[in-house]
């Protein structure tokens, strides 16, 4: 008979409680191409040995329960198992370790990260076993990525669409975040485009309020984008903000932005959840529309060093579930996040091929196969001074949002948006002619304020704000 | 200085419009950069009442496998000379991408820098 399991070791059928490792650790396993991969950071409780603990984590968040059910012996457990199969140390001295677990793709559902991560980070987390435990990556196969939908334009077909090459987009999130009147909202977001923007966005917080509902929003700042966009004869956008309390109000909103001819709509992927994010993704690409997405709450899943889940899953699932766009970080501005980490989640939404590479934390080889990708949205605390080292950092695919460093421009937001474009071109000028643009940083802005004003005035506004404090998060790998 | 007044919305053409106008030395650069980067230089002009097209006039065919930075700015000259009241703009066509890696403005119908909209500057 089959020793499923490993339970019975030809016995037959014996109730009880087993250890793990016997059954979920497996060494000698080479993974197929079509198994999901996973790593993660585990810090096992005192006492118990790392394969036992590696060992729980595969069984926990696929076939295995703590003790032994008589059912098991009504299918295949060894085809359906996940499996352990490699412990790393973590160099931080910590006593945690990295586990490998590999999955067989039967287990989840076909096209939906909600369910891969229903069972990889699911009851595992809570697990008295481990004292705390964090989804450091996870290497989607190749078979799986082409079940998801995936980015409902990808970076070409927005430059397209938008006629933007050759440099990164600029945008900029609308302040006070709460607050104003659509009609006071709506001349912000003309001031910020017919100086120069590409974008505006309604801040994350901005749903429907009484203060301003959502269709007044929508008809005033479309208004704003119109004229804005006959003027300066460039495509303007503003991130229509579709999150809402329902999916049936979220697709309401969706329609509304189309039929005033919103170019893109906006969504929050972690509080409104995947099953609303992948839907609204597959509403914009059967509508044309493009996604731009927030990532309100991650900083409480994927902060922490020790326990939760990475950003860059966080930004693998987003991928799969689609997203035009995906705010990943500044690497220089207000929020958190470490220069080498940075590039490899951005390389992770761009890329079509990653390979490994521990010291940007990518522990697998991810290839994404005809998948779209995700412009990253360098945003929070940033201005003209650290324009050099967004576009030294980012590249061309990128859109870099300056809110405060458009908005709180001395002179209002044209001038403000006039200036960040200015040194924006500037330092794509600059890197272009070979220049090293960090380094130069200082002289190509100079340069370029001679002949605009408003450079000028922003560079005398902000020369002494910095945000130099060292990541809570380290790569240790 | 005082606070100054942002004047009427100038018309724009993306990457660089916001730069004073290309010199023939800032252009080698750029056109050096495009060819470097294994992209197809090619040239495109229109009316500026028609820019917000997304098909301008294709001046000839894309110039592809060209790795001469003179011969490029000859034909931009070429186009400029040829329709003197047009926006021209070079594009460098990334066959890998299926896109264009870069798009920018050359000459300016109607010339004049745009790199600032305050009164005092202008």
């Amino acid at each position: 008979m089959a020793q499923n399991n490993g339970q019975s070791n030809g016995k037959g059928y014996q109730a009880g409680v087993k250890k793990y490792a016997d059954t979920y650790w497996t060494p000698d396993y080479v993974p197929l191409d079509t198994d999901l991969l996973a790593v993660f950071k585990v810090m096992p409780q005192e006492g118990v040995p790392h394969e036992e603990a590696a060992a729980a984590v595969a069984a926990e968040s696929s076939t295995g329960t703590w003790t032994t059910v008589w059912t098991d012996f009504l299918t295949d457990l060894e085809y359906y198992k996940g499996r352990a199969y490699r412990i790393d140390p973590v160099k931080d001295g910590s006593g945690a370790f990295f586990a490998f677990v590999a999955y067989p793709i039967d287990l989840f559902e076909e096209g939906s990260v909600v369910n891969v991560l229903t069972s990889l980070v699911g009851n595992v987390f809570g697990f008295k076993a481990i004292r705390s435990l964090r989804l450091e990556d996870i290497r989607f196969p190749v078979a799986y990525v082409r079940t998801c939908g995936g980015p409902p334009n990808g970076i070409q077909v927005e430059r397209d669409r938008l006629n933007k090459y050759g440099r990164p987009l600029l945008g900029c999130t609308i302040k006070p975040k709460l607050g104003l009147s659509a009609k006071n909202y709506g001349r912000a977001v003309y001031e910020c485009l017919r100086g120069g923007l590409d974008f505006t966005k309604d801040d994350e917080n901005i749903n429907s309020q009484p203060f301003m509902r959502w269709n007044h929003r929508f008809e005033f700042v479309m208004e704003a984008v119109h004229k804005a966009t006959a003027e300066t004869g460039e495509k303007k956008g503003h991130y229509l903000n579709c999150t809402a309390a329902t999916p049936e109000e979220m697709y309401k909103r969706a329609e509304f932005a189309k039929s005033l001819g919103s170019p893109i709509i906006m969504h929050d992927f972690l509080t409104a959840g995947f099953t609303a994010n992948t839907g609204l993704a597959n509403w914009c690409r059967e509508n044309g529309m493009l996604l731009h997405i927030h990532r309100a709450m991650h900083a409480v899943i994927d902060r922490h060093p020790m326990h939760g889940i990475h950003f860059r899953v966080l930004a693998k699932c987003l991928r799969l579930s689609g997203g035009d766009h995906l705010h990943a970080g500044t690497v220089v501005g207000k929020l958190e996040g470490d220069r080498e980490a940075t590039m490899g989640w951005i390389d992770t939404l761009r890329e079509s091929y990653i390979p490994e590479n521990r010291k940007r934390g990518i522990f697998f080889d991810q290839d994404w196969s005809s998948m779209p990708g995700v412009i990253p949205v360098a945003s929070g605390g940033i201005h003209v001074w650290h324009m050099p080292a967004l576009v030294a950092i980012f590249g061309d695919d990128a859109c870099l949002q300056f809110g405060g460093g458009t908005l709180g421009h001395p002179w209002g937001n044209a001038p403000g948006a006039h200036a960040n474009r200015v040194a924006l071109e500037a330092c794509v000028e600059a890197r272009n002619q070979g220049r090293q643009v960090e380094r130069e940083g200082k002289e190509i802005l100079t340069e370029a304020a001679r002949h605009s004003p408003e450079l000028a005035i922003a560079m005398d506004t902000w020369k002494e704000i910095k945000f130099e404090f060292d990541t809570v998060d380290k790569i240790t790998a | 200085m005082d606070v100054q007044p942002y004047g009427p919305t100038p018309r724009h053409v993306e990457t660089f419009s916001y730069l004073p106008q290309m010199t023939p030395e800032r252009l080698r650069y750029q056109i050096a950069y495009l060819i470097e980067s294994g992209w197809s230089p090619a040239i495109e002009h229109t009316e500026p009442e028609k820019s917000m097209s997304n098909f301008w006039y294709l001046w000839e065919l894309p110039y592809f496998g060209e790795q001469s930075v003179d011969r490029v700015l000859a034909k931009l000259d070429e186009c400029h000379r040829a329709n003197p009241g047009h926006h021209v703009r070079l594009l460098g066509y990334d066959n890998f991408q299926q896109s264009q890696g870069t798009a920018f403005i050359v000459h300016r119908a109607g010339g004049g820098p745009r790199a600032s909209n305050v009164s005092g500057a202008r």
